[in-house]
C-alpha cells in the first residue's frame, strides 16, 4: 500500500537522531570550545602602553614583521603562572612572544616579571581589558598565532604546556608566515 | 581588604555623597536617558550568551567576561548603536555564539522552515483525513472508493 | 561491608530484571500460563532489590559513609540531614539508580492495580517494563556503580554538595520531574504488548490510559517545580530558560499531552489507533532521549551532570535498541490496524487531532533548536546558540493556534458538531475575549502592549468555552448542580486541567510583559522606588549556616509609606567547596511577588551593594495553574468506568 512508508518516518528519524549523537560522541565534539571570530582576521588596532613604561605607547604596526604569539595573561590568573615558566623555555627557543597583560595592575604586573621572568619581546598593558575585547577574549591565558602581516591565524584558550605544543601548536606556529 | 581606608571606599563615599547631594533621585546602577533605553538594554543583555559560561545569557551571569559585555552593550547603547548593530559589534568579536537569536542564513532557514511545514502538513493532512471520513458516511460511496473497500477488506482477510 | 549488599542486592535486581525481560514473554508467546504468571514475582522481586539497594545508598549517606565514592563526591558531615537525604539523588549515579526504582515501583503497582486486564496483556507489558530495567541496571552496574568505594583508605570528609542543590527544591524536583519521565514507560509498554499481541482493540488504550494520565500529572508537576526552584534559586528571577536540560524535560510533556489527548479518541471513538500507538513509543522515547542529552556532556547546560562518553555511548545504545526496535515493531504491525469509525471537520475527534498536530510541531521544533548547534558543530560549519528568543517567538506563535482551536475545540461533540450550536459561543464568546483583553491590563499597569491583549484574548476565549461546557451539561437538566455532580472524573479533569491551562498562561503573559527589574546601587538607608513600590535598605546582617556563612540585606518595601513586606536576599558562602551562591529575597503574592537579589558589594566593608530589584505580576499564576493541569489529571483517574473496570473482578 502506499502509505505503508508513512510508518516508517518515526524509524528513519531516530536512526537519523542516532547516526548524529554517535558522530558527536565518537568525534569528541567538546561543545564548549569555541574558536575565535576574529580567525583570518587583521588583528585589530590598538594604542597602548607597555608594562614597563607607561609613556612608551605602541600601536599594532610595532608588532607585524615576523610571526608571533600573542599571550593574553594576569598577574590574578593561576593557570598563567602555571603556564609562565614554559613561555619562558619557548623564548628562549627563539618563539616570539608578545604579552598583552589584561585587566591588571601594573607594578603587580612589573614584580610578576621581576621574579619568574619575561619571556615577552614586548609586553603591552590593557588595565580595562579593551584589547582584550576586542580580540574577543573570554579569560586569561589565552594566545593568538599571529602572522607577519598582523593576521590571527589560531587562538588557543587556556595554559600551554610542553606536550600541548610539541603535539599541535608547534605546527601552527610554524605554518605563519 | 587591606588597609582600613582603602582609596575605593574614599571614591565610593564622595560618589554616594555625590548621589546624596543631586537628591535622592536616582541609584540606579546605569544611569538611562529614557525608559526605552532601558528596555532595550534589558533585551539586549537577555539576548546575548556569556561566551565563558555553561549556558547562560550575560544577564544572568556572573563571569568578568558577562559583565565587560554589559558594559560595552550599555555603552554603544548611548553611543546611538542599533540593536542589530550592538549584536553584530558582539559576533564580530565573538562570533555567532554569543547572540541566542541564530542570525537567518541559508543553512539556519531550517529552523524556521521546517516546524512551520509540519504545522501545515499536518493541517492539510487533518482536514483531508476529516473530509475522507465524513463523506464515507455521508454520501454513497463512489465506484473508486469502492474498489479500495473492497481491496482492504481483502487484504484484511488475508492478514488475519 | 553495607555498600557491598547494596551492590549485591543491585546484581539481584539485574538477574530478576533477565528473567523478567524473557520469561513471561515466553509465556505469551507460547501460550504458556505458568511463564506469564511468573511475571508478577519477578517484577515484586526486582523491586525489592531496588529498593534493597536504594535504602542502603541513602543510609550511607545519611552515615556519611565516606568510602562510598559518590558519598565522599557529593556530601559532607556538616551538610544538615535532610540535604544528605536528597544528596542520595544529586548526582549521576544516584539519580539514575532512583530511575530505575521507580520504574520497578511503576511496573510493581501495574501487576497491582490492574485486575481484570487479561494475564497475557499484563506479562506482556511488565515484561517489556522489566526489559528497560534490564537495560539500565546494566547502565548502572557497568558504568556507574553507585557503591563504587574508596579503599583502603577513604577520606576523612566530603567534598560537599553542590550548593545550588542544598535545598527544598532537590528534595522534591527530581523525584516528582523522574515518577513523569518513567511513568510514560507504562503507556510504552502497554503499546509494545499490543504491537506483540497483534490486539489492538479499545481496550488497551482504556488500560493505558489512567496510567498515562498519571505519569503526565507527574511530570506536569516536576516540570513546574523545577521552574520554581530555577526562579528563587538562580538568584535573577527567570522562571523558564530553554535550556537543553529543561528542553529535555519539556519534550516528553508535549508528546505526553499530545498522547492523552488521543487516548481519549482511542478509548472512546476506536479511532486514530495506530496514532496514539506511536505516541506511547514517542513520549517514553522522548524521556530516554531527555536522560541522553543530560547525561552524555553532547551539550552544554547549566544544570548537566558530570558528563563522560562512554556513559553517554552506552545510553546511546540503549536508547538506539529500546526506540529503534519499538518503531520497527511499530513499523511493520500498525498497518494491519483496520480505520473505523466516521467523523465530520467540526467534530471532537478533528479538533483533538488539530492539537495532536500542533504540540507534536511544538516538541519536534524544540528537539530542533536544541540540537541544531550540535548539528553545525558536527559539521564543523560554525558554533552558534539557539536559545530563548528563538524558542519563545515559536512557542508562543503555534500557542495562539492551539489555544484559538482549544477553546472551541473543547465544548466540540463526537463525530459531527453542528455549527449553527456554535454560533453563540462565537457571538458571545470572540467580542468578550477581544474586550476583556483589552480592559484589563490598564487595571494591572498602565500600557497597552498588543502581545498582552493577544494572551489575553485567548484566555478569555478558552474561559467562554469551559463555561459554554458548563451550560451544555446543565442546560436540559432539572436540577443543574446535580447534572455537574453526575459529569464524572473525565469532565472534570479535563475542565480543570484546561483552566489550569489558562491560569498558567495568565502569568505567563503578565510576567512576560509586565515585569519590572532594575539594578541599584544601595547603602544603608537608601530609599528607591519602582513601579508603585518603595524599596529600603535597611543594613546587611551575617548569618551563619550549618555550612555556610552569609551577608544577608534586610529591605523593607513600602507601599503608600506603609511597610507591606521585608525582604532577605542573601549571598551565601559555602565554606566547603568555598563557592559563594545568590538567594533571592523574595514576598510571594497571589497577584505580583517581590524579588531582590544583591549582586556584589560595593565597598569593602560589604555595606553598600549593588542591588537587582524586580517586581513580577501575577508569576506564581505559572505554576498554579500547573498543580490545576496535574490536578486534571489526576481527577480523571477517579471517573466511573476506571472504578467499575478495577473494581468487576476484584
Amino acid at each position: 500500500m502506499t502509505r505503508r512508508w508513512i510508518l516508517f518516518l518515526p524509524l528513519g528519524l531516530i536512526v537519523v537522531l542516532a547516526a548524529l549523537f554517535s558522530y558527536a560522541l565518537l568525534s569528541g565534539v567538546d561543545p564548549s570550545e569555541m574558536p575565535s571570530a576574529l580567525e583570518g582576521e587583521e588583528m585589530p588596532a590598538f594604542q597602548l602602553s607597555t608594562v614597563q613604561d607607561s609613556l612608551d605607547f605602541k600601536t599594532v604596526e610595532d608588532l607585524k614583521g615576523q610571526p608571533f604569539l600573542l599571550n593574553i595573561w594576569a598577574t590574578w590568573c593561576p593557570s598563567c603562572k602555571w603556564e609562565h615558566p614554559y613561555l619562558n623555555s619557548l623564548s628562549q627557543e627563539g618563539v616570539r612572544i608578545i604579552g598583552v597583560n589584561y585587566k591588571d595592575e601594573r607594578d603587580l604586573a612589573q614584580a610578576w616579571l621581576r621574579d619568574y621572568a619575561n619571556p615577552y619581546e614586548l609586553d603591552l598593558y590593557d588595565p580595562n581589558g579593551d584589547l582584550g575585547f576586542e580580540l574577543g577574549v573570554t579569560g586569561a591565558p589565552e594566545t593568538f598565532f599571529i602572522d607577519s602581516q598582523g593576521v590571527i591565524q589560531y587562538r588557543y584558550q587556556g595554559p600551554i604546556d610542553s606536550a600541548l605544543w610539541q603535539d599541535e601548536l608547534k605546527a601552527v606556529y610554524e605554518n605563519l608566515d | 581588604m587591606k588597609t582600613s581606608i582603602s582609596p575605593s571606599l574614599i571614591f565610593v563615599t564622595l560618589l554616594l555623597l555625590g548621589l546624596a547631594a543631586t537628591a535622592m533621585a536616582e541609584r540606579e546602577q546605569r544611569y538611562f536617558d529614557n525608559d526605552s533605553l532601558r528596555d532595550r538594554y534589558e533585551q539586549l543583555i537577555w539576548e546575548l550568551r556569556c561566551p565563558k559560561c555553561q549556558n547562560q545569557n550575560i544577564a544572568g551571569s556572573n563571569a568578568p567576561i558577562a559583565s565587560d559585555m554589559r558594559e560595552k552593550t550599555y555603552e554603544l547603547l548611548h553611543q546611538g548603536y542599533s540593536d542589530e548593530q550592538i549584536i553584530n559589534y558582539m559576533i564580530d568579536r565573538y562570533s555567532e555564539f554569543v547572540t541566542y537569536k541564530p542570525r537567518v542564513t541559508a543553512g539556519t532557514v531550517w529552523l524556521w522552515l521546517i516546524p512551520g511545514l509540519g504545522l501545515l502538513i499536518g493541517a492539510v493532512a487533518v482536514f483531508m483525513l476529516a473530509r475522507r471520513s465524513g463523506q464515507q458516511g455521508a454520501e454513497p460511496i463512489s465506484d473508486a472508493e469502492r474498489q479500495r473497500l473492497t481491496e482492504l477488506l481483502e487484504k484484511d482477510r488475508d492478514a488475519s | 561491608m553495607l555498600p557491598e549488599y547494596g551492590h549485591f542486592a543491585l546484581i539481584l535486581a539485574l538477574l530478576l530484571a533477565t528473567g523478567l525481560s524473557t520469561l513471561p514473554l515466553y509465556g505469551v508467546l507460547s501460550g504458556h500460563g505458568g511463564f506469564q504468571r511468573s511475571a508478577t514475582a519477578l517484577t515484586w522481586g526486582m523491586t525489592f532489590f531496588l529498593a534493597t539497594a536504594f535504602t542502603i545508598l541513602v543510609v550511607c549517606f545519611l552515615v556519611d559513609d565516606f568510602s562510598v565514592r559518590i558519598v565522599v563526591e557529593n556530601s559532607n558531615s556538616q551538610l544538615p540531614w535532610f540535604y544528605k537525604f536528597s544528596a542520595t539523588w544529586g548526582n549521576h549515579e544516584g539519580s539514575m539508580l532512583m530511575w530505575v526504582l521507580m520504574l520497578g515501583g511503576w511496573a510493581t503497582a501495574v501487576s497491582l492495580f490492574s485486575g481484570s486486564l487479561s494475564q497475557e496483556l499484563k506479562s506482556a507489558v511488565l515484561a517489556v517494563m522489566g526489559m528497560i530495567s534490564l537495560a539500565f541496571l546494566l547502565f548502572l552496574l557497568v558504568t556507574s556503580n553507585p557503591f563504587d568505594r574508596l579503599l583502603p583508605i577513604p577520606p576523612g570528609d566530603g567534598g560537599d554538595l553542590n550548593p545550588l542543590l542544598q535545598d527544598f527544591g532537590l528534595i522534591v524536583h527530581p523525584p516528582t520531574l523522574y515518577m513523569g519521565y518513567v511513568g510514560f514507560s507504562v503507556a510504552f509498554a502497554f503499546a509494545i504488548a499490543a504491537l506483540i499481541t497483534g490486539r489492538f482493540d479499545a481496550g488497551w488504550s482504556r488500560w493505558a490510559r489512567p496510567w498515562t494520565n498519571m505519569a503526565w500529572a507527574f511530570l506536569t508537576l516536576g516540570i513546574a517545580l523545577g521552574s520554581w526552584w530555577a526562579y528563587y534559586e538562580l538568584g535573577w528571577g527567570g522562571w523558564w530558560f530553554w535550556d537543553p536540560v529543561e528542553n529535555a524535560s519539556f519534550m516528553p510533556w508535549l508528546i505526553g499531552t499530545a498522547l492523552i489527548h488521543s487516548q481519549a479518541v482511542s478509548e472512546k471513538r476506536n479511532l486514530f489507533k495506530s496514532w496514539t500507538l506511536l505516541l506511547a513509543i514517542l513520549a517514553f522515547s522522548f524521556s530516554l532521549l531527555g536522560t541522553f542529552l543530560v547525561r552524555s556532556g553532547v551539550l552544554t547546560s547549566v544544570h548537566a551532570f558530570a558528563t563522560d562518553p562512554e556513559r553517554g555511548l552506552f545510553i546511546l545504545v540503549i536508547l538506539l535498541v529500546t526506540i529503534g526496535s519499538s518503531l520497527l515493531l511499530y513499523a511493520l504491525r500498525a498497518g494491519q490496524i483496520r480505520l473505523a469509525g466516521e467523523y465530520r471537520l467540526v467534530s471532537r475527534e478533528s479538533f483533538l487531532l488539530f492539537n495532536n498536530i500542533i504540540l507534536v510541531v511544538i516538541a519536534f521544533m524544540v528537539l530542533l533548536g536544541t540540537l541544531f548547534p550540535l548539528v553545525f558543530d558536527a559539521f564543523n560549519w560554525r558554533k552558534l546558540s539557539v536559545g530563548a528568543p528563538y524558542f519563545n517567538a515559536m512557542f508562543n506563535f503555534f500557542m495562539v493556534f492551539l489555544l484559538s482551536l482549544l477553546g472551541v475545540g473543547q465544548v466540540l461533540r463526537w463525530k459531527r458538531h453542528p455549527l449553527s450550536d456554535l454560533r453563540p459561543l462565537f457571538k458571545v464568546g470572540i467580542p468578550v475575549a477581544l474586550v476583556m483583553g483589552l480592559v484589563l491590563p490598564p487595571l494591572i499597569t498602565a500600557s497597552f502592549n498588543w502581545r498582552v491583549w493577544l494572551g489575553l484574548a485567548l484566555v478569555f476565549w478558552l474561559l467562554a468555552g469551559l463555561v459554554r461546557m458548563l451550560l451544555d451539561r446543565t442546560r436540559n437538566a432539572s436540577q443543574p448542580w446535580r447534572a455537574l455532580r453526575r459529569a464524572g472524573g473525565s469532565f472534570w479533569g479535563m475542565w480543570l486541567a484546561h483552566l489550569g491551562v489558562a491560569v498558567s498562561v495568565v502569568g505567563v503573559v503578565l510576567v512576560s510583559n509586565y515585569d519590572l527589574a532594575r539594578d541599584f546601587r544601595m547603602a544603608p538607608g537608601d530609599t528607591v522606588s519602582m513601579g508603585d513600590y518603595q524599596f529600603r535598605f535597611d543594613g546587611m546582617n551575617i548569618v551563619d549556616g550549618p555550612n555556610y556563612q552569609s551577608d544577608q540585606g534586610v529591605i523593607t518595601v513600602l507601599r503608600n509609606d506603609q511597610p507591606i513586606a521585608e525582604l532577605h536576599p542573601e549571598k551565601r558562602f559555602y565554606t566547603v567547596q568555598r563557592n559563594t551562591m545568590t538567594e533571592a529575597g523574595i514576598d510571594a503574592g497571589l497577584f505580583r511577588d517581590l524579588y531582590a537579589s544583591l549582586a556584589e558589594p560595593l565597598d569593602d566593608e560589604h555595606q553598600t551593594w549593588a542591588v537587582r530589584l524586580q517586581v513580577k505580576p501575577f508569576v506564581r499564576w505559572i505554576w498554579l495553574g500547573s498543580i490545576l493541569m496535574a490536578a486534571g489529571g489526576v481527577l480523571a483517574l477517579f471517573d466511573r468506568r476506571y472504578r467499575k473496570a478495577s473494581g468487576g473482578r476484584s
